[in-house]
């Protein structure tokens, strides 16, 4: 791809003048922060997106990609990063999509099964052909995906961040089949911004920052930490500096939860753990496991089925939202633009929408205009929200300066639990960082705080302790300390290893 | 009559004709809005769909004689069926260009054609016929009844196969009935088929494997224009040879329900529609008693909204049952 540009109709420079080239055999590794330009490159390349200026070169011939279609044709596949599967149609249905085996006039199902389980042997995708894609576990899910594109004779496969759904474990089998892949004569493009992966699957790396190409290297000569300073440009320090711990007594109390979803499926299990002051308490587990059901029904969103909840001395199980809050929890949810802000009001109204209503903001149901500006103006400047003022809307903002308005928010309520679920989600290596010492300073400062993330290595580097869930059960409790390893924890996501309750009774 | 009179012609061959023939039109519009429903663009335009292509039919049947006066006469009720078709494919290509290319909502913009439906039949109506209520002015011809030979002197079996007075049943029933099956081939053992579900399931994955979404969409929604068509020429070419204003009269919203009901595949849809026939055909039985008709009338919506929250409870208890497999196939994984 020969200085392609690529700039969108209102103005925004994705992609600035970029080459990028890939060697057949090989897995290139492609790096950049969120808003880096890489997705975007990528979907120029599957024909997705159009580019303004340029040039596509396959083979040293001058291709023209202008649609998914012809992009297969000439031989590239893509893995989305959300999968793009029929959930109620069967894996082989799914992997033969769109030009299906015929006979005659109509569909070959044999076939298409006999095609998709000689796909899978030949190049070790274990998948069981005829299951339905909804009764399919999410690591079968992107064998399917990856099947898809050999089956439509892809020879330069492009897998857009494909591990971050995945278990240590999951992860590890992909790789296995990435390389297998090359082996046999197909190129890999790998783009992700988990660094160590960098280090473990690719050949060489080229890193995006502002919609430029920062470096091309091959991987085997640079390290982690050089590899970061191109994404950001800066030096950044990928370990946390973590304060001794000064735990003090439990301030939440989880007793034998339990909550069953509407549709009638048991989401948590008989969960009970304590989080205490100057402590941070992670949830390790891979997506979908009752994370998400634990930290809504902790916040007040959802009625716990059974159990108690405790915060300080106020049970808090099955109160609403607000009464939570006034017992003193704060809440970072995972989902930024649902449940996190208001996008059609202003920055300030994000910022005061837990306190309107009460003194000093509001008296006899009066708001103050000039109270909310004070606050507000202080908060973005604590927090370093950087916007055109405090009364502009909040989707004017970027993810990581809306992910800024939640934290000034749920930190200035000053909660004596705060329950932080993906805090660092789509936003850019210095931003987490920012979120990462002020999580660790609230900790510091003697309260409790429940880390709920999918990242394996954001728990692993803040938590004192981690809590594994599998199907919405607790099924280990560690301390942590630098024996404990990511292989370790993957046997609990996966259900594989379970502690006894005496051996969890050990790290309460 | 008795209540046991009744009982006793709920358990008859006529019973079982009147009910196919009830079923007729909601079968037709219901198959129709299925392919749009699966493709993902629910088409709540079948009501005025059905009341276009009913109107279009005995009009152009009824005048086809004076501006083809050289044809014989069998081909003037199909002339207006033609008329009928063409009407539902021009309400259904609206919709679809409101929806697909202007980004109109579809919700919205099908209410847009019913309300221009009813209004406009009844306009044109006053318009041709000077008669706001009905064509009852007009002589429009009938689509035939198909008599099965050799059956009707075989006592159950004669008014099964052949209806009650053994005047056969009208071609719309047998179409109705050959459609579904064609509809479940179709969906089921053809590439189209699958796209078709593929498109409304997940778009983006459909587009992703370089399935054309809009394309596939403009099908299923002027397949149901067709069928919807068909379902609107059976009440005014078969069931009855005359246009009443609003003679569709909700069916193209029950038959909507019925999809539902259905479990949205064909074979469903159809014996869903079958059980709004019969609840429709008990209520006429029921009116030779002294039950207060607003009762009677009452029986078809009430059937279908009962159903409807069996379909719902029983939907609950599939979630439910599918989840519990997910979790067996994960445990055993």
């Amino acid at each position: 791809m020969r200085d392609i540009t690529k700039i969108y109709p209102n103005g925004v420079v994705a992609n600035d003048d970029v080459n990028f080239s890939v060697e057949r055999g090989e897995i290139r590794a492609l790096v950049g922060e969120n808003g880096a330009g890489k997705s975007t490159l990528m979907k120029i390349l599957y024909g997705l997106e159009s580019f303004t200026s340029g040039a596509i070169y396959l083979d040293g011939q001058r291709v023209d990609i202008s649609s998914p279609h012809k992009a297969i044709d000439l031989g590239i596949g893509m893995v989305h990063q959300n999968f793009m599967l029929v959930p109620s149609f069967t894996i082989a249905q799914n992997v033969v999509l769109g030009s299906e085996p015929r006979k005659g006039s109509f569909m070959d199902a044999d076939a298409a099964i006999r095609i998709t389980e000689s796909l899978a042997k030949e190049y070790g995708l274990e998948v069981e052909a005829t299951a339905r894609i909804d009764a399919t576990p999410v690591g079968m899910r992107q064998r399917v995906e990856i099947l898809k594109t050999l089956y439509r004779g892809a020879d330069l496969l492009i897998l857009d961040e494909p591990t971050a759904v995945l278990t240590p474990q999951e992860t590890d089998d992909l790789f296995e089949a990435v390389r297998r892949l090359v082996n046999q004569g197909k190129t890999v493009i790998f783009i992700t911004h988990k660094l160590v992966e960098v280090k473990e699957i690719s050949d060489t790396v080229t890193v995006m920052r502002h919609g430029k190409v920062t470096g091309n290297v091959a991987t085997k000569d640079v390290s982690e930490v050089d590899i970061a300073r191109m994404m950001v440009g800066r030096d950044v320090f990928l370990q946390v500096d973590k304060a001794p711990q000064q735990r003090g007594k439990a301030k939440a109390r989880v007793e034998h939860l339990g909550y069953i979803s509407e549709t009638g499926r048991p989401m948590l299990r008989d969960v009970s753990f304590n989080v205490y002051e100057g402590e941070i308490l992670g949830i390790a587990g891979v997506e979908g496991n009752g994370q998400t059901e634990l930290v809504e029904v902790m916040s007040g969103l959802k009625p716990a089925t059974t159990g108690e909840i405790y915060v300080g001395d106020r049970q808090v199980a099955r109160k609403n939202a607000r009464q939570v809050r006034r017992a003193g929890v704060g809440h970072i949810p995972e989902d930024r633009l649902t449940n996190g802000v208001a996008l059609e009001a202003t920055i300030a109204e994000n910022l005061v929408v837990d306190r309107y209503y009460r003194p000093p903001i509001a008296h006899a149901s009066i708001m103050s205009p000039r109270v909310i500006r004070s606050q507000s103006e202080a908060l973005m400047a604590e927090f370093d929200i950087r916007a055109a003022g405090y009364d502009a809307p909040m989707d004017s903002l970027s993810g990581g300066n809306m992910q800024k308005v939640v934290l000034a928010r749920e930190f200035s309520a000053d909660p004596a639990l705060l329950i932080a679920a993906q805090p660092t989600r789509g936003v850019d290596i210095g931003a987490s960082e920012f979120i990462h010492n002020q999580l660790l300073a609230k900790r510091d400062d003697g309260k409790a705080i429940l880390l709920v993330s999918a990242d394996l290595s954001e728990v692993m580097n803040l938590s004192d302790r981690i809590a594994v869930m599998y199907k919405g059960k607790i099924t280990g409790v560690f301390q942590n300390s630098p024996d404990l390893t990511e292989e370790e924890l993957g046997f609990y996501m996966l259900g594989i290893k379970e502690q006894t309750p005496e051996e969890m009774a050990q790290n309460m | 009559m008795s209540f046991e009179t009744v009982l006793a012609s709920i358990f008859s061959a006529a019973f079982i004709a009147s009910v196919l023939r009830v079923s007729t039109p909601i079968i037709l519009a219901a198959l129709g809005g299925l392919l749009s429903e699966l493709a993902g663009v629910i088409n709540i335009a079948l009501e005025g769909i059905m009341l276009g292509a009913a109107f279009a039919g005995v009009m152009v049947s009824a005048f086809a004689p004076q501006w083809f006066p050289g044809l014989p006469v069998w081909v003037f009720p199909w002339i207006g069926v033609l008329a009928g078709i063409i009407t539902g494919i021009i309400l259904a290509w609206l919709l679809a260009f409101f929806h697909l290319e202007l980004g109109a909502d579809i919700i919205l913009a099908a209410l847009g054609i019913n309300i221009l439906a009813a209004g406009g039949t009844v306009f044109l109506m006053y318009s041709i016929t000077g008669d706001k209520g009905s064509t009852s002015t007009l002589a429009s011809p009938a689509i035939p009844n198909i008599v099965i030979p050799f059956v009707n002197n075989i006592p159950f079996v004669g008014t099964l196969l052949n209806a009650e007075n053994l005047t056969g049943y009208n071609v719309f029933t047998y179409v109705a009935l050959i459609m579904t099956v064609l509809i479940t081939i179709f969906l089921y053992k053809m590439p189209l088929g699958a796209h078709l579900r593929a498109v409304g399931e997940n778009p983006d994955a459909a587009a992703s494997v370089g399935i054309n979404v809009k394309r596939v969409r403009y099908y299923a929604l002027l397949a149901s224009g067709v069928l919807a068509a068909l379902g609107g020429l059976n009440l005014s070419m078969g069931y009855l040879t005359i246009f009443q204003a609003n003679m569709t009269a909700g069916r193209g919203f029950i038959a909507l329900a019925v999809i539902y009901l259905g479990n949205r595949n064909p074979i469903g849809t159809v014996i869903a529609a079958l059980i709004f026939g019969a609840a429709t055909s008990l209520g006429a039985q029921l009116g030779t008693l002294s039950v207060p008709p607003q009762l009677i009338e009452m029986i078809p919506p009430a059937v279908t909204v009962i159903a409807l929250v069996i379909y719902n409870l029983r939907k609950r208890a599939q979630i439910v049952a599918n989840a519990r497999k997910f979790q067996e196939r994960a445990e055993k994984a």
